[in-house]
Order: structure tokens, then C-alpha cells, then sequence
């Protein structure tokens, strides 16, 4: 067996062993030690990509295989990885493992939370690895479908309307891209290989029809205005460990797809439309950052500043340059890890107040440093501080949108970069309020301090934010080795 | 040109403290994290003096001029296959006088901090903060490029905001600290776009690149693209917003005042003598740039920003009485006279002379300033109080604060042999020759700054005699050593130190001397604000009373801050908050969610409708499958021709 197709078999073994076992500990350490494992062989694999890249093989996707499933449409399973989707299966694994730690207290049916969770970790996984439009779209389905389950059946609050809304709307999208997909499949030449798609020039007037269903379809997922109004729904009611996957890595499925199928595939329509979806990105960047300063429940609030900074890969991806897309990718890490640190520590807050309402806490620095701490750290990172990975991620953005010295390009950047300003009103309000000022409760002293689980599931993500933000180079360089392809795809097409 | 590797420790020392003390400061005793944090910035000053010796002694002049050297550059982050965010640290004149200055005040403020901040629950973290903002502002001044200034630029604004907010239990604090950091952010915002422009205008970042006569800025002349600048006079212009926002200069200076919610040492440090002069510090590293493009037009808006700010503060400062937040006006009004002697400059020789006083006076400035903010933190810390109404007849209770007090206070209003007479008087006949209104401007701020600053001093020190819970005592050892250290310096630096020889635009050597017809007038109207302050508060009278209600409406004005908090409230608040984010929030709910709901229910009413077909009885169905049959056979037959309506 190829050494890609282990990440989807593990979880798959940890999911039957699960089935097994019915003490709660012991699920809880069985879906450590699996996703454990898998973490492992991520950074194996990533070890493995390096040293062939350093190597000299320079071949757009490695650890490729390539195997046919149905004959009759041509549907292959074929997986592969550049650096980009490594990137992005790194960040998986990570966020997966702290999510497994951070749900340690789950006590209501454990072993049907963990088996779902590492189901839709399974899904993930297989949407990073694919090649094939169609394994692609069915490891995206296994990753959407158990979220309603997990939101339904675990969440908090309206979860039912919650789950149903956030379900039909990415069914929705799903149905759209779909069509989208068969388009593609049918366009050029009856295959579903993105690799050989990329190479041949699919017809002008299919590619300007199925890119807005493609980009929209996947834009859904990653929230993009104005179809982001699952997300702040979703997320409140979500529990912990689900909103850290959600926010962090399952709608960069949303980024990751838009990126691979739109853009990748039909990079002459891409070229067409960038202005509409610049603006439209840009609008989104601005009106997620206001959106998030009138909430006052922390999870609108991360989830409408979610909204902003996904809009920013968006506007990334529709400035058409290396830069630009360097910086669109390693948004998408970024905000990952921090959105997964914010609702893991959203978490631990509820867990102890039992409210998520900024205006009824006060002074919890005093109480509960370790949270407030690491609370205040990616806050910082998320109104882009140097020296943390939003900073990286937001300059590669910024640089790259001002290479195109056109007005109304000028225009959408100016309003995408003054995000930079409403992102620190609402991330400061969030600080003074809830961390800093006079203790509002009596019964807030007595609030027990992070214990270890939590303090290992918030380090395992903040410590990369961290890493990335001081020593940015070898991500930058693991992205733009990768991106040569496209860029050069796009670059015959005017830009 | 020698070997400066070993700057590299300056950095690594304090960010060796700021890791430790920062990570386990809680689980040790108090006083060690005080004595890291001390130990490594005085490691640092002893490197920063060594690199002075060396760089203006040792190296000196190579071929006339004083020598650009790079310590460091290495690629940090590679946007383009040319276009590099690098980081380094750069040796040459301006950089190397604020390694010392900033090493030398940290230095002094840490010492003096192991005594102000005794007993502070937060004491590990004070001094945590204090190294983080010392690399940080290291970081800053080192800079070999415009981006690595902005990435430093902004870890000086969160550790501002963290010192701003040290004690984070008072509201007031956390509003302050607050405000601080987004209004700083704001202009922070043209300081990003006009980095971003050159990014793409001018393809580098470097500064060496963008100030050399054949770079990208001064060797072309770009068409204009808005109001007559050129699209690099517009980046600049954006870049000087930032500094600007930086140095509180108006009117972007509301931050400052409530700034002085920080403890006091932090006052001296960041809102005195470091971070609020990073905004001169920026136009002066890009001085020839200013100088050179769309014919010096921006450098006018720097000069009349810094006169407009420095007129503007020293008369609110005159109507305070919180003594913290007279000093933070006449820090506005003073950074006032930096900028506008950088505006008035030119380049060659005696020309340069404005670019030379400005950095003289900011280098002066940092320890006068530094030392009045000690000076009242030790006031402060003997009665409890920052206001002036609290305070009066101290001078026989803390003869060490009074004397050192008084040091400052002449030299910054410009007495003879006291460092702040010879910087001023610089700048003065910079302003002179290049624009007499400028100069007249500065003229009556020199009397302005002379007679507040002795109201205060007379004000706590002498006046009337209070009554006070505890009598105040002097400050201990570990306090008043570091105000007799600044005030002797004082005295010193501004006749000993040729600052002409070290610090011109075009790196030769400048040897200046006082122009006495300038001098005496400026020394003659300092002595009139502090003969003027002599009547009004040397002894309680009524007199203060009468002329501020002779002045009536207008004296409130100023006591209330010509009302920019208000405004600027009324712009957050109204305007962003009431008027964008709400109505966002009101059309994100009713308008785009409402759509979707829309759709949601559309489809649900929809399956109502169609309910019906499901009825579950099977002639029903049968009806509709033959129906259903029928249609299509008739279909089929008609469109293979087997039917036809034509007939």
C-alpha cells in the first residue's frame, strides 16, 4: 500500500477498533493513540516530500498512485501530494489530535463522538490527498455528513436548527458543485483526473458556465460572502472540538477546493471573473470584521472574524499572483490553527461559566491566566502581529494584491487591508472586556485552572502559530515550489 | 570597517530575559526577574557604547563620509524572486546614536524600576514587558528595510498597549491602553499602504535602495497622480502617517495623554524617550527621500504637522493638572519641534543643519524627559497623587527629586549650558533660515514650554504648603540614582558632545556653532515664561485664577483638549459603530440570512404544495403511473414520426 493511502486507512482502523470497546478512557486513549499516529506519519510523509524536493524531483505531484476503480467512467482513485497539500495535511493532523484532547471530557455516548469525529477526520484527510474530481467530491461528502450528527446530537442551544440549516446549505452547494464537476468531467474528454484536466484547455464558454458553479460551490464551505450565514449558527451550537475542525480545517476544504477545481482547473474563466471575486472577497473581508464587532456571544464573534479572514484567502486566490497565492495558503494554515485555538479556549470559558456572553465576564486574566494568556496571544495573532503566523500570511496577501497597479484593484485592496484596523477594535473590545477590568462575578474566583488535557490541546496548535509567524521561509518556499504549475497555467491568460 | 557581529547579543540578551522572565517569572522569587531583566540591558548598554566607540571612533570617516555597514542581512521572507523581506541590523550614524539612547533609558528606567515597582503583584511581568519592548525598539532602530521597521513598528505598539494596561483590574487602564493601539493601528493602516505601494513602485524595500540618488525614488520623477504628488510622494506621504500617528503629533496625538494610565517608569520609557520619537526616527532614516521627491513637498507637510502639534500641546499643557499629562503635551509639543526641524532641512552642509538638530534634540529630549517623568513617578510615589492641586512645598522633603527636577526643567526650556539650550537653539536657526512664520511658531512655543514647565515645578516643589497623611519622604537610593545620573548628563551632553561631527544628512563632518543673535532672544523669552511662572506659583496667590477667567471660554477650550475626544468618540462611536457595524449586523440577520431562510422555506412550502402526490393509495398511483405511460408513449411515437398533427 501506498504510504498516502495510510492516512485514510488509520482512522479507519481506529474507527473499527473503537466499535469494540465500550470503557470511555479507553476510547478516549484509542482515538489519541490513533490520531497520534497518524499525526506522526504526516510529518513522516512531510520529512519524506522535503527530501525529494531536495532531491531534485520536481514533478508537480509526489507519492502518486494511480489505480482505476470503475472502468466504465473512467473514475480512478489517484492521490498525490504537492506542497500545498501537504501544508494543509499537517494542519489537519494537528488540529484533529488537539481536538481529540480538548473533547476528553465528553461523558454523554463518548464513543459515538470520537467515531464521528475521526470519520469526518477521515474524509478530510482523503479530500487533501485526491487527484480524482470524483474521489475528491466522495471524501468530501464523508467529511460534511457527520457533521450534522455531531452538531445535532451533541451541541448546544438551537442545535437542531443549527445542524439542519448548516447541513442544507452545504448540501446545497454541494449539489452546485455536482453539476459543476460533471461539467468539468464531461468538458474535457470524459475524465476526472485534475492533473490531466489542468494540462488540456477545457472550451472557453464551458469554463466561464462551470468556474462561478465550481468556485461558488466549494465558496459555500469557506464561508464566502454573502454565503456565510451557516457558519455563525453552526458554530454556536457546535460543540468544542467540533467548531475547532469545523472553523479550522473543514472549511479550508471550502479555500483548498475553490483553489484546486475552480482556479486550477479552469484558470482562463479564473482570469475573467477575478475582479467580480476580488470585490466580492473583499466586501466579505471588511463586512466579517464589522459583522464581529456588534456580537456579543464569543462564538459570533470568531465565527463573523472567520468570515473576514476567509474572505482574505478568497481575495488572495483572486489576485492571480504567486505571491498573492503563497499568501492565500498560508492564510488558510494560519487561520486554521488560530480559529481551532479561539473555539478551543471558547470552550474551556463555556465550560466554566457556562456563558459565552463577553458582557457578564470580566477580570478572567486574574483567574484563569493559562486561557487568558494563550487567549490574548492569538488574539494578536489574528490582528496580524508580527512574529505570528497571521502576519506572514496577511503580507504574502497584501504584497501580492498591490502587483496590480489597476484602480479598481487598488481600490478592493485598500478595503481588504483596512480590515487590519476593525480587526483589532473587535479582538481588543473582546480582551478589555472579558480578560481585563475588574472581576464582574463572585463566583468566578472559585473557577477551577486549565487542567492538562486542555493545556496540551491549545499548546499543540498555538505553538505552530507561533513557529511559522518567526520562521516563515521553509513554508513560503514547501508553497511556492508548488505553485510554479499554476502560476505559469494562469500567466498564459493575460496575467 | 571593522567586525559588529557581536550586536547580534543586544537582541539576544533581552529576549533571553523577556523568554524567562515571561515563562517562569511567576515561579520565581519577585526580585530575580528584576535583576534578569536589569543584568541583560546593562549587558546591552555596555555592547551599544562599545558599538558607538567603535563605529564613530574607530571607523570614523571612510573617504569623508561616514560608512553605511551591515552587521546582518539575511532573507526572512521571499515575496518575489526579487522582492525580499530581509532582516538585519545596520550600522551607520542616526542607528547607532539610538542604540545608545534607547539601551542607555531602558537601562536607567529598569534600575529605577527595581525600587518604583517594589511590592507589585505584577512585578515579573513588568519587567517582562519592559525587555519585550526593549528588543522591540532595538529591533526598530536596527532596521535595514522599511518592512522589518514595520514589523518591529508593531511589536513597539502591543507591548505599549501591554504596559498601558499593566494594571488591567482599573478600567480606566484598559481604555487607555486600548485607544492607544487602535488609534496608532489607524495610522499604522497609510504606514502598511504606503509600504505596499512601494512594493510594487519602487520593487524593493530597502533603505539604502530607496534613498540613493540612482534608486527608484530619487532617480526618476514620476507623473502626478494625486493633488500635484507623484505616486512615491503618496507612499511617503502614507509612510508619514504612520509616524506621525506614532509621535501623537495632531491629530493623531489623542492616545498620548491617556497613555499616562501606565506606571510611571513606563511613561519615561515608551511615551517620553523611545517609541514616540520612532515616527522622526522614520522620516529621518528616510530623510533623502522626503528631501528628494516632487521637490520636498511632503517634507513640507512634515514641517507644519510638527509646528501645528508643538504650538498645539504646549498650550493645553499649560492649562493640566495631572503632572503626567503636562509632561505628555510637552512631549507632543517637543517631538512638535523634532519633526518640524527634519522639514526645514536640507541636505549639503550647513544646509543639513535642521536634519542634525533634530536628532541632537532627540537625543537631548530622551534623557531631560526621561528624567522629569522619573522625577514625578518619584513625586508621585511620595504622596499618591498626580495632581498638582495635591502637591506643593515638597522641595524640603525630597531635596534629591526637587534639584534634579529643576536641571531638567531649565534645560528644557533652553537656559545656556543645559543640553536642551543647544539642541533648541539648533533647530531655531534651522526654522529661521528656511521659513520665518515656522520659526516665529517655535519661538513663542520656547516661552510657552518655559512657563508651564515651571508652573509645574513650582507647583509641587514650593507654593503652598499642604498638609499630607504621611509626611512625604525622598525616594530610596535605587530611585534617586538614576534622576542624579540623567540630571549630571544634562548638564553635560549638550556643550561636550559635537553632535555636528557624528550626525549630518550627507555623513561629513559639520562643525556648528551658537548663533547668538538667534540664542539670546530664545533664552530671553525661556526666562521671561519662567519669570512669569515665578509670580503665578512661586507663592500661592490668586493671580493663576484671575487670568485664566480673564481668558474665559477659550481657557476652557484648552483645559478640555480642544474637545478631539470628543470627536474622535463621536467618529468610533456614531459614525463606525452605530453607523456601519450595526446596520451590517441588522442586514447580515434580516437581509442575507433572511435569503436563505427565504430559500429554506420556499422549499418547505413548496413540498406542501406537492404533499399531496404522496398519498400513499395505490389506485392513486396507478392513475399517475398509466397517465404517466401515456404521455410518454405518445412522446415517443411523435417524435419518431410515427404521429403526425399535419397529417
Amino acid at each position: 500500500m501506498d504510504i498516502l493511502s495510510l492516512l485514510v486507512v488509520i482512522p479507519v482502523i481506529t474507527v473499527l477498533v473503537l466499535f469494540f470497546i465500550n470503557d470511555n478512557q479507553m476510547v478516549r486513549i484509542i482515538s489519541a493513540l490513533g490520531i497520534g499516529i497518524e499525526t506522526i506519519l504526516t510529518l513522516f510523509i512531510a520529512k519524506g516530500f522535503m527530501a525529494e524536493r531536495a532531491a531534485g524531483n520536481s514533478s508537480e505531484f509526489l507519492f502518486t498512485r494511480d489505480t482505476v476503480w470503475f472502468e466504465s467512467l473512467n473514475i480512478h482513485y489517484f492521490v498525490g501530494i504537492d506542497g500545498i497539500a501537504l501544508a494543509m495535511l499537517l494542519l489537519t493532523a494537528i488540529v484533529l489530535l488537539a481536538g481529540i484532547f480538548i473533547s476528553w471530557n465528553i461523558e454523554d455516548l463518548t464513543k459515538e463522538f470520537y467515531v464521528s469525529l475521526i470519520i469526518l477526520g477521515t474524509g478530510v484527510f482523503g479530500f487533501f490527498i485526491s487527484l480524482d474530481l470524483f474521489t475528491m467530491f466522495l471524501f468530501y461528502e464523508v467529511a460534511v455528513i457527520p457533521m450534522y450528527l455531531l452538531i445535532g446530537i451533541w451541541g448546544t442551544g438551537p442545535k437542531e436548527y443549527a445542524a439542519m440549516k448548516l447541513t442544507l446549505m452545504l448540501m446545497g452547494a454541494s449539489a452546485v458543485l455536482l453539476v459543476s464537476i460533471l461539467g468539468i468531467y464531461y468538458y474535457s474528454g470524459m475524465t476526472f483526473n485534475m492533473q490531466e484536466i489542468a494540462q488540456m484547455e477545457m472550451p472557453i464558454h464551458a469554463q466561464r458556465f462551470f468556474f462561478p458553479l465550481a468556485f461558488v460551490g466549494f465558496g459555500v464551505l469557506g464561508a464566502l460572502f454573502p454565503f456565510h450565514t451557516w457558519s455563525p449558527d453552526g458554530h454556536a451550537s457546535a460543540p468544542t472540538a467540533v467548531s475547532m475542525l469545523h472553523a479550522g480545517v473543514l472549511m479550508k476544504l471550502g479555500t483548498y477546493g475553490a483553489f484546486r477545481v475552480a482556479m486550477y482547473l479552469m484558470p482562463q474563466a479564473a482570469n475573467e471573473y477575478s475582479t467580480f471575486f476580488m470585490g466580492l472577497a473583499a466586501i466579505g473581508v471588511i463586512y466579517g470584521a464589522f459583522g464581529a464587532i456588534r456580537q456579543t456571544d464569543l462564538k459570533y464573534i470568531n465565527a463573523y472574524s472567520s468570515v473576514s479572514h476567509l474572505g482574505l484567502i478568497f481575495f488572495g486566490m483572486m489576485a492571480l499572483n504567486k505571491t498573492a497565492y503563497t499568501g492565500a495558503v498560508l492564510q488558510m494554515i494560519s487561520h486554521g490553527l488560530m480559529t481551532a485555538v479561539f473555539f478551543a479556549l471558547i470552550g474551556m470559558l463555556y465550560g466554566r461559566t457556562h456563558t459565552r456572553d463577553v458582557r457578564k465576564m470580566g477580570g478572567l486574566l486574574k483567574i484563569l491566566p493559562f486561557i487568558a494568556v494563550v487567549y490574548v496571544i492569538i488574539g494578536m495573532a489574528s490582528l496580524g502581529l508580527p512574529g505570528l503566523s497571521g502576519f506572514v500570511a496577511e503580507m504574502n496577501i497584501f504584497v501580492g494584491a498591490f502587483q496590480n497597479p489597476d484602480f479598481i484593484h487598488r481600490v478592493f485592496s485598500v478595503l481588504a487591508v483596512s480590515a487590519i484596523v476593525v480587526t483589532a477594535v473587535y479582538i481588543l473590545r473582546v480582551v478589555g472586556m472579558m480578560l481585563m477590568g475588574p472581576v464582574k462575578n463572585e463566583a468566578f474566583y472559585k473557577l477551577p485552572k486549565a487542567v492538562w488535557y486542555e493545556r496540551v490541546g491549545a499548546l499543540l496548535v498555538l505553538l505552530p502559530v507561533i513557529a511559522i509567524g518567526l520562521a516563515p521561509m521553509w513554508l513560503t518556499t514547501l508553497i511556492q515550489e508548488s505553485l510554479g504549475h499554476i502560476v505559469e497555467h494562469l500567466a498564459a491568460y493575460g496575467h | 570597517m571593522g567586525d559588529f557581529t557581536y550586536t547580534i547579543w543586544i537582541f539576544i540578551l533581552p529576549i533571553a530575559a523577556f523568554l524567562i522572565t515571561g515563562l517562569f517569572g511567576s515561579k520565581m522569587p519577585a526580585k530575580v526577574s528584576g535583576w534578569i531583566g536589569t543584568a541583560s540591558i546593562t549587558v546591552a548598554l555596555m555592547l551599544a557604547l562599545r558599538t558607538a566607540y567603535q563605529y564613530f571612533i574607530q571607523v570614523g570617516f571612510v573617504e569623508g563620509h561616514r560608512p553605511t555597514v551591515f552587521a546582518y542581512k539575511e532573507v526572512w521572507m521571499n515575496f518575489t524572486e526579487t522582492l525580499t523581506f530581509d532582516m538585519g541590523i545596520l550600522i551607520d550614524p542616526i542607528s547607532v546614536m539610538m542604540l545608545v539612547v534607547v539601551t542607555f533609558i531602558s537601562f536607567m528606567v529598569h534600575v529605577y524600576s527595581i525600587g518604583y515597582m517594589k511590592g507589585d503583584k505584577g512585578y515579573y511581568r513588568f519587567f517582562a514587558f519592559l525587555s519585550l519592548f526593549s528588543v522591540s525598539m532595538l529591533g526598530l532602530v536596527v532596521a535595514t528595510n522599511i518592512f522589518q521597521m514595520y514589523f518591529f513598528w508593531e511589536l513597539v505598539g502591543v507591548s505599549s498597549y501591554l504596559l498601558i494596561g499593566f494594571y488591567y483590574d482599573k478600567p480606566s487602564a484598559v481604555a487607555a491602553a486600548k485607544k492607544a493601539f487602535i488609534v496608532t493601528r489607524f495610522a499604522d493602516l497609510g504606514f502598511l499602504i504606503g509600504i505596499l505601494l512601494l512594493s510594487y513602485h519602487a520593487g524593493t524595500f530597502d533603505f539604502m535602495t530607496l534613498v540613493s540618488e540612482d534608486g527608484p525614488l530619487l532617480a526618476q520623477s514620476a507623473p502626478p497622480v494625486f493633488m500635484g504628488l507623484s505616486i512615491f510622494g503618496v507612499a511617503l506621504s502614507l509612510i508619514f502617517i504612520g509616524g506621525a500617528g506614532k509621535s501623537a503629533m495632531f491629530p493623531l496625538h489623542i492616545w498620548l495623554p491617556d497613555a499616562m494610565e501606565g506606571p510611571t517608569p513606563v511613561s519615561a520609557l515608551i511615551h517620553a524617550a523611545t517609541m514616540v520619537v520612532a515616527g522622526v526616527y522614520l522620516v529621518a532614516r528616510l530623510f533623502p527621500a522626503y528631501h528628494g521627491v516632487d521637490g520636498g513637498v511632503v517634507l513640507n507637510l512634515v514641517a507644519w504637522t510638527g509646528a501645528i502639534s508643538s504650538l498645539f500641546a504646549a498650550i493645553i499643557a499649560m492649562t493640566q493638572d495631572d503632572i503626567k499629562r503636562v509632561l505628555a503635551f510637552s512631549t507632543m509639543s517637543q517631538i512638535g519641534y523634532m519633526m518640524l526641524s527634519l522639514g526645514v532641512s536640507g541636505m549639503e552642509g550647513h544646509h543639513g543643519l535642521g536634519y542634525m538638530a533634530s536628532m541632537f534634540h532627540l537625543f537631548t529630549h530622551a534623557m531631560f524627559k526621561a528624567l522629569l517623568f522619573l522625577g514625578a513617578g518619584s513625586v508621585i510615589h511620595a504622596v499618591h497623587s498626580n495632581l498638582m492641586s495635591d502637591m506643593g512645598g515638597l522641595h524640603k522633603h525630597m531635596k534629591i527629586t526637587s534639584w534634579t527636577f529643576l536641571i531638567a526643567c531649565l534645560a528644557i526650556s533652553g537656559i545656556p549650558i543645559f543640553s536642551g539650550f543647544f539642541s533648541k537653539d539648533e533647530i531655531l536657526v534651522a526654522a529661521f533660515e528656511h521659513n520665518k512664520v515656522l520659526w516665529a511658531i517655535e519661538y513663542i512655543v520656547a516661552g510657552i514650554t518655559a512657563f508651564y514647565m515651571f508652573r509645574i515645578y513650582f507647583g509641587i516643589f514650593w507654593g503652598k504648603r499642604r498638609e499630607y497623611h504621611h509626611t512625604p519622604h525622598e525616594s530610596p537610593m535605587v530611585m534617586a540614582i538614576p534622576l542624579m545620573i540623567l540630571a549630571a548628563l544634562t548638564m553635560v551632553v549638550g556643550w561636550a558632545i559635537p553632535f555636528g561631527n557624528y550626525v549630518m544628512p550627507d555623513r561629513m563632518a559639520y562643525h556648528g556653532h551658537i548663533e547668538w543673535s538667534l540664542a539670546i532672544p530664545s533664552v530671553a523669552i525661556g526666562a521671561l515664561g519662567i519669570f512669569v511662572a515665578y509670580i503665578f506659583y512661586f507663592k500661592e496667590t490668586s493671580l493663576p485664577e484671575k487670568v485664566s477667567s480673564a481668558f474665559g471660554q477659550s481657557y476652557g477650550w484648552a483645559k478640555d483638549k480642544f474637545y478631539f475626544d470628543e470627536i474622535y468618540q463621536f467618529f468610533a462611536h456614531k459614525m463606525m459603530f452605530a453607523g456601519v457595524a450595526a446596520p451590517i449586523a441588522w442586514f447580515d440577520r434580516h437581509v442575507v440570512d433572511g435569503f436563505m431562510n427565504g430559500v429554506g422555506w420556499m422549499t418547505e412550502t413548496f413540498s406542501y404544495l406537492l404533499e399531496g402526490w404522496q398519498s400513499g393509495k395505490v389506485r392513486q398511483y396507478g392513475f399517475s403511473f398509466v397517465a404517466g405511460l401515456l404521455v410518454i408513449l405518445f412522446a415517443v411515437l411523435y417524435l419518431n414520426g410515427f404521429i403526425d398533427f399535419k397529417g
